[in-house]
C-alpha cells in the first residue's frame, strides 16, 4: 500500500518512476545471472543435506543470503546444534551490519516501511549498486532500489524450488562432486576478500585452527574455533592507524 | 514443524536484524574503535576459511585437485567461472579416474 502512494507521489513530481524501476531492473539482471548458479545449487544441495522442496524455498525467500544458507543446510547435514546453526548463519551474514551503516546515508528519506523492506533486502550486490548510483550523482529512489531487487529476489526464490527438484534426481551425489561443490564455494568467497588487510595471516590462522580443532574437539566447534583464531590474528597484527575515521 | 523451520525463521530474523541493525546501531557513534573495525574485516574470511580447510584436509586426491585448480582460476577469473572450473574439474576426476 505503502508503495502505491509513494508511486503515485513520484508520478505527481517525476514523470520517470517507470523509468527509474526498469534503470534499477537493468542493474540486477547480470546479478541475477550471475546468482542463479549458486540458487539452483542451493536448492539441490539443501535436498542432498534433508531438506525438502518446501523448506530450501522458505529458507531462500525468508533469508535471502546465499552463502549463510550455503553455510546452514551444511552444517544441517553434519548434525550441528540448531542454535549454532542459527548462530552461523547470524555470523557469516554479520556483515551486513557495516552496509546497513553504510547504506543509511543513502536511502535515509525513504519512508519507513519502504526502509524495512528495503534493508531486508541488502545484499552484498545490492549495496554495492545502491553505492554506485549514489557516487554516480543520480537519485536513490524507492522504485529504483526495489527495480535492482526484483529479478534478483524472484528468481533467487524461484531457483531453490527448481534447484531442489533436481537435487531428488541426482543419485550417486559423490560421482558428481557434490561434497566438494561447497568447499569450492566458499573457497570462491575467502578469495574475494584476498585484497583486505592481513587476508593472508587471518586465512592461514583460521585454516590452521579450524583444521586442529575439527580433528581434535570434532565439528562443529571448527567453526567457531577457527573464526575467533583468523579474528585473533587480525586484531594482533593490525598496525594502529592514527586517528583513523569511520568512513 | 520441523526444526529447520524454526532454523529457517531464525536465521531469518537475525539476518533481518545484521541489514538493518547497522543502520539503527553505528550510525549513533562518531566512529567505530579501530581495534572492532580490524575484527569486523576480518569476519568473513575467518568464518568462510574454517568451512574451506577441514574439507580441504579430509578430501580425496581428487578433491584437492579440484580445489587448488580452482584457486588458481580465482587469481584471474570471478567467482562463478572459478566455481564452474572447479565443478568441472571434480566431475572430471571422479567420472575418469
Amino acid at each position: 500500500m505503502d508503495e502505491q502512494i509513494y508511486q503515485r507521489d513520484q508520478a505527481a513530481s517525476d514523470s520517470s518512476s517507470r523509468t527509474q524501476f526498469w534503470e534499477g531492473f537493468a542493474k540486477g539482471l547480470p546479478i541475477m545471472v550471475a546468482s542463479a548458479p549458486f540458487g539452483l545449487l542451493f536448492g539441490a544441495l539443501a535436498i542432498d543435506n534433508g531438506f525438502s522442496v518446501g523448506e530450501a524455498v522458505l529458507m531462500s525467500a525468508t533469508i535471502f543470503g546465499g552463502a549463510s544458507q550455503m553455510v546452514g543446510i551444511e552444517l544441517f547435514g553434519h548434525n550441528v546444534p540448531a542454535w549454532l546453526i542459527v548462530f552461523s548463519i547470524f555470523a557469516v551474514n554479520f556483515r551486513h551490519v557495516l552496509y546497513s551503516a553504510a547504506v543509511g546515508r543513502r536511502i535515509g528519506h525513504f519512508k519507513p516501511m519502504q526502509s524495512m523492506l528495503s534493508y531486508f533486502l541488502l545484499t552484498d550486490p545490492q549495496y554495492a549498486e545502491t553505492e554506485k548510483r549514489a557516487e554516480s550523482g543520480r537519485p536513490v529512489t524507492f522504485i529504483w532500489y526495489l527495480g535492482v531487487a526484483t529479478p534478483i529476489y524472484v528468481m533467487w526464490v524461484l531457483e531453490a524450488w527448481i534447484g531442489g527438484l533436481f537435487g531428488n534426481l541426482i543419485s550417486d551425489p559423490h560421482a558428481f562432486g557434490i561434497d566438494m561443490l561447497l568447499p569450492i564455494y566458499f573457497l570462491g568467497l575467502v578469495m574475494g576478500f584476498r585484497k583486505r588487510d592481513n587476508w593472508g595471516p587471518i586465512v592461514i590462522a583460521s585454516g590452521v585452527a579450524s583444521i586442529i580443532a575439527y580433528k581434535t574437539i570434532g565439528s562443529p566447534w571448527h567453526v567457531s574455533i577457527g573464526a575467533l583464531a583468523g579474528i585473533f590474528v587480525a586484531v594482533i597484527v593490525a598496525k594502529p592507524k592514527p586517528a583513523q575515521e569511520k568512513r | 514443524m520441523s526444526s529447520i523451520f524454526w532454523i529457517t525463521i531464525a536465521g531469518a530474523v537475525l539476518t533481518f536484524l545484521t541489514r538493518i541493525g547497522g543502520h539503527l546501531v553505528l550510525s549513533r557513534f562518531e566512529r567505530i574503535h579501530p581495534r572492532v573495525e580490524v575484527a569486523l574485516n576480518a569476519v568473513p574470511a575467518a568464518v568462510l576459511t574454517t568451512l574451506v580447510a577441514p574439507a580441504a584436509a579430509t578430501a580425496d586426491w581428487r578433491g584437492l585437485v579440484a580445489l587448488a585448480f580452482a584457486g588458481v582460476i580465482s587469481l584471474r577469473f570471478n567467482a562463478l567461472t572459478m566455481f564452474l572450473a572447479g565443478a568441472a574439474m571434480i566431475i572430471l576426476l571422479r567420472q575418469f579416474s
